[in-house]
């Protein structure tokens, strides 16, 4: 063995992490839809909270979701480093190593869930507990290398964040609280599946049974519609069980049909151009939703102050 | 000041250390958000801060 790879692997043994390093294995950008759609279910209970109270439980969950997602790149580094999507998070890339990442990510799991459950509430410190062991282990480690209902079950996990907020502000769960776990739980098949028409290959690559590897792209751009035909509803259920008004009605009508209008079109006109299209627009979607909830609250609070 | 080489073991360099400094900073930081949020936490709460609802 030469002195230089003697140094090398010598080098190997510590951090040579930047900060940035560690801050992009708590995934920011997934990090910011699920602080997002909790801070929806806080607002939407109607108990108020302190200001500093949910400020509390929202660095919470936004910690706990990093923290999950640390775990699930130290258990993915292997088929990571094998995809061009993320061929250059920090574990595949060597400049972290894997055991820095599993004993950050559950640091921070360990925190975030203790410090909700001790000054928050237990209930709202239980389902994010849940929600980081759902993501891991029943995601990460059991479903997504055995099955391609791996993103419809795993889903579950994306979906508990506005159920956190709302158990935070509550103490509790509700039909509300369920109703917008539901919302994300359909919306992520055909997010994720327009996703992986186009990005096939990869998948093939790292092994991952995803929905247009094992069934094909006819059988993908199927099971698109037909979530799709399950969620168009869903997001418009709100307004029709009386806990939004309807401006968020008319938001969800429209763009729950442009949903249906794109998945459609997708069945039809099979090339990449329609997937990405569907793949951003049901970004979109989702922030629309949830954003308008938050507006016709807040424009709710405001009319009922005034008048 | 000695030699590099005659120094034992592991010897970090420049960018190392400055990294290192970093990661140090940030842990410190992190601890202090900790402190103030318990502060204020504590402040709304008063002295059954740990008397929580279910």
């Amino acid at each position: 063995m030469s002195l230089a790879s003697q140094s090398e692997k010598l080098t190997a043994q510590f951090s040579t992490a930047e900060v940035g390093d560690y801050l992009a294995l708590l995934k920011p950008r997934v990090m910011s839809l699920v602080v997002f759609t909790a801070f929806v279910g806080l607002v939407l209970a109607p108990v108020p909270m302190h200001p500093v109270m949910a400020f509390t439980a929202l660095l919470c969950i936004a910690v706990g979701a990093g923290a999950a997602g640390a775990l699930n790149m130290w258990y993915d580094a292997d088929i990571d480093a094998r995809m061009q999507r993320t061929r250059a998070r920090p574990i595949p890339a060597g400049r972290i190593l894997p055991g820095e990442a599993l004993g950050f990510g559950l640091l921070l799991a360990g925190f975030s869930v203790v410090i909700l459950s001790l000054l928050v509430n237990l209930t709202a410190g239980a389902l994010l507990a849940f929600t980081i062991f759902f993501y891991v282990v029943v995601y990460t480690m059991w479903l997504k290398r055995w099955t391609p209902q791996n993103i419809v079950i795993g889903g579950a996990a994306g979906a508990f964040p506005p159920m956190i907020g709302w158990a935070a502000a509550t103490g509790g769960i509700s039909l509300e609280s369920v109703l917008l776990f539901l919302i994300i739980f359909f919306w992520t098949p055909p997010h994720f599946w327009a996703l992986s028409l186009y990005r096939a290959d990869d998948y093939a690559r790292a092994g991952i049974p995803m929905l247009p590897v094992v069934s094909g792209e006819r059988e993908t751009r199927r099971q698109i519609l037909i979530y799709t035909l399950i969620l168009a509803p869903l997001g418009v259920a709100p307004w029709l069980l009386g806990f939004a008004g309807p401006v968020y009605g008319v938001i969800a009508v429209v763009t729950g049909a442009a949903m249906l209008a794109l998945a459609i079109r997708l069945l039809t006109e099979r090339t990449d151009r329609a997937a990405k299209q569907l793949f951003a627009f049901s970004i979109l979607y989702l922030f629309l939703l949830f954003a308008f909830l938050l507006i016709d609250r807040a424009v709710g609070a405001h009319l009922g102050v005034v008048g | 000041m000695s030699e590099p080489h005659e120094q034992h073991g592991i010897v970090l360099t420049e960018e190392q250390k400055r990294r290192r400094r970093a990661r140090s900073v940030a842990i410190a930081v992190s601890l202090g958000i900790l402190v103030v949020l318990f502060y204020l936490v504590t402040l709304v709460k008063g002295p059954g801060v740990l008397q929580r609802p279910l």
